[in-house]
């Protein structure tokens, strides 16, 4: 199985079969969903936050896709906890791509960036900060 | 190359022809499964492209030196190839585009934007490729016409008991349909709804583009009025496709792009369309892929169409009896004498890219996602399937790779 392990970590099938963070926020402080229309993933990300309004206390999310997709998610829902929402709105992809830790050809990058991509979009419209440039749609996000 | 005849195909040796196959796939054999996606090309058409290039090069129709007519000659050469391909009746009803839907794209915009308005309706089916669903849903919406889709029943064949509904409530124009289900493989008995399609008076569009590479698609026989073909399926260059249509339906359409070689004359106060087909050829025309798409045509003739078909047949029962020992698969399609060389399948929840991800690595390649179907996807209740696709090339070997490749997917996902 050795071959497949630089593609499928133990801790990514973990992550896929036991999702951290699996399910829906009611009355969510920010919330959003997303697709990859390529391999029809979809994720609903929610989040509520603490009393300053700004710390991100629990991220919850819900959907169906590839491993990498669901896997991905699962793994931002445990780094993303009890930092700042602006922080969060702007976190580098590769902090994700870090924790992730296998190689991903263009297209199961925007499997892997669908999570976040989400999060980042329910962030900046619970802000009602302006969405960067290439996160209006997930087609146009740049991920080189 | 092996001249067979008969139903019986050497695919070993038609196998020697294609230089893809010269190499490993992280350090595999390659197993090609992704023919209905695109074909990989012979030598004999890489080769002959080539050697256009080198010798007879130059734009078609307007040069009057030599490499201008050789030129010329290559164009209208592959013209004729294919129509003889479809059994047209005319050369002049066959329209060089860049592929199935550009062809379809002409059709809705250039009839169906002139011929369509309120209370008319086109009629598709579930069960179509996007580029023969959307461009009606579009031009239908634009006219103010109604969409109206046949649905597949619980086995997912074209239900057609909704027809005389159908026939009452609206003013069919067209009907348009796949002659093979690029997602399923199935192979439609289209003589009912052709029927039907003209006793109300409406045109019949109909998308070879996955039955032209795999069968005998003769235009006549199927009483069609526009047929489409892509290329790059058949073992044929990317970037070329044909159109079909009556000549007669097509010398009373408006042109769909302007400019170029379709002129005949232009002055400040009108302009004139050039002849068929030129009419619907704007521009340079992609002319070595045209005459690529000619020696792929005399390839698949040379190999045999109806030797194509069976040996198709043959892989499919083949690759239905091995997968459906697979704990955990779930195959859609008909029966193996009903479909061409596809097999579509889920294994237990595993995600399709997953799936294809950990078969690549073993040097097998299939597409997995939702084949530009959605509508069937959402029947089917999945974002996604993995489809394996065989054409002449492919062997039986390849598809015992897939079947270890399957067993080793569920290894790592288990």
């Amino acid at each position: 199985m050795n071959e497949f392990e630089q593609m499928y970590r133990e801790v990514i099938l973990d992550h896929y079969k036991n999702p951290r963070g699996h399910g829906v926020l009611e009355g969510a402080d920010a919330e959003a969903e997303g697709q990859n229309p390529l391999c029809g993933d979809e994720v609903s990300i929610y989040v509520a936050f603490a009393d300053d309004g700004e710390t991100i206390e629990e991220v919850k999310f819900f959907g169906r896709g590839c491993a990498i997709s669901q896997a991905a998610t699962s793994m931002l829902t445990e780094m993303v906890q009890g930092r700042t929402a602006t922080e969060v709105a702007s976190l580098d992809k590769d902090e994700l791509l870090d924790e992730i830790g296998i190689p991903l050809t263009p297209v199961r990058l925007k499997c892997a960036m669908l999570g976040l991509t989400t999060l980042k979009v329910a962030l900046h419209k619970a802000k009602g900060t302006p969405l960067p440039r290439g996160l209006a749609g997930f087609d146009e996000l740049e991920l080189t | 190359m092996a001249v067979t005849t008969g139903t019986t195909l050497d695919a070993r040796t038609l196998r020697a022809d294609f230089p893809i196959f010269e190499q490993l796939i992280h350090d595999k054999p390659l197993a090609y499964l992704d023919s209905a996606n695109s074909s990989q090309k012979p030598r004999q058409v890489i080769d002959a492209m080539s050697e256009f290039y080198e010798t007879s090069y130059a734009n078609v129709h307007r040069a009057v030196h030599v490499l201008g007519e050789r030129a010329t000659a290559g164009l209208e050469g592959a013209r004729e190839k294919v129509r003889a391909l479809l059994n047209a009746p005319d050369v002049r009803e066959i329209v060089f585009v860049r592929n199935a839907t550009e062809a379809l794209n002409l059709v809705a915009y250039s009839w169906g934007g002139n011929n369509l308005g309120p209370g008319d309706a086109v009629v598709v089916t579930e069960l179509e490729h996007h580029s023969n669903f959307v461009p009606w849903q579009y031009i239908a919406k634009r006219q103010g016409a109604d969409f109206v889709m046949v649905p597949l029943d619980e086995n997912n064949e074209l239900d057609l008991s909704g027809l005389d509904q159908i026939a009452r409530d609206f003013n069919v124009k067209v009907v348009a349909t796949n002659l093979v289900s690029n997602a399923l493989g199935t192979i439609h008995d289209l003589g009912p709804l052709t029927r039907w399609a003209h006793e109300q008076g409406a045109i019949f569009v109909c998308d070879a583009a996955q039955a032209a590479p795999h069968m005998r698609v003769d235009v006549q026989a199927l009483d069609c009025d526009f047929l489409a073909i892509s290329g790059h399926k058949m073992c044929g260059p990317s970037g070329i496709g044909a159109l079909w249509g009556r000549a007669s339906l097509l010398q009373a359409m408006e042109p769909f792009l302007l400019g170029g070689h379709m002129i005949n004359s232009v002055r400040y106060e009108k302009t004139t369309w050039g002849e068929l087909p030129h009419k619907f050829e704007a521009g340079t025309s992609p002319i070595v892929e045209a005459y690529g798409l000619g020696c792929a045509v005399d390839y698949i003739e040379a190999a045999g169409l109806d030797a194509i078909e069976a040996h198709e047949h043959e892989l499919v029962a083949y690759a239905l009896g091995r997968l459906s020992e697979i704990p955990g698969i779930t195959l859609y399609g008909p029966p193996a004498d009903r479909r061409a060389g596809v097999v579509s399948f889920n294994l237990a929840d595993i995600h399709p890219h997953d799936v294809a991800q950990i078969l690549d690595r073993q040097g097998v390649a299939i597409r997995a996602g939702h084949h530009c179907c959605q509508p069937l996807m959402h029947k089917l209740g999945v974002a996604a399937t993995n489809r394996a696709s065989f054409y002449l090339y492919t062997l039986p070997e390849e598809i015992d790779q897939l079947a270890d490749g399957l067993y080793t997917v569920r290894k790592v996902f288990a």
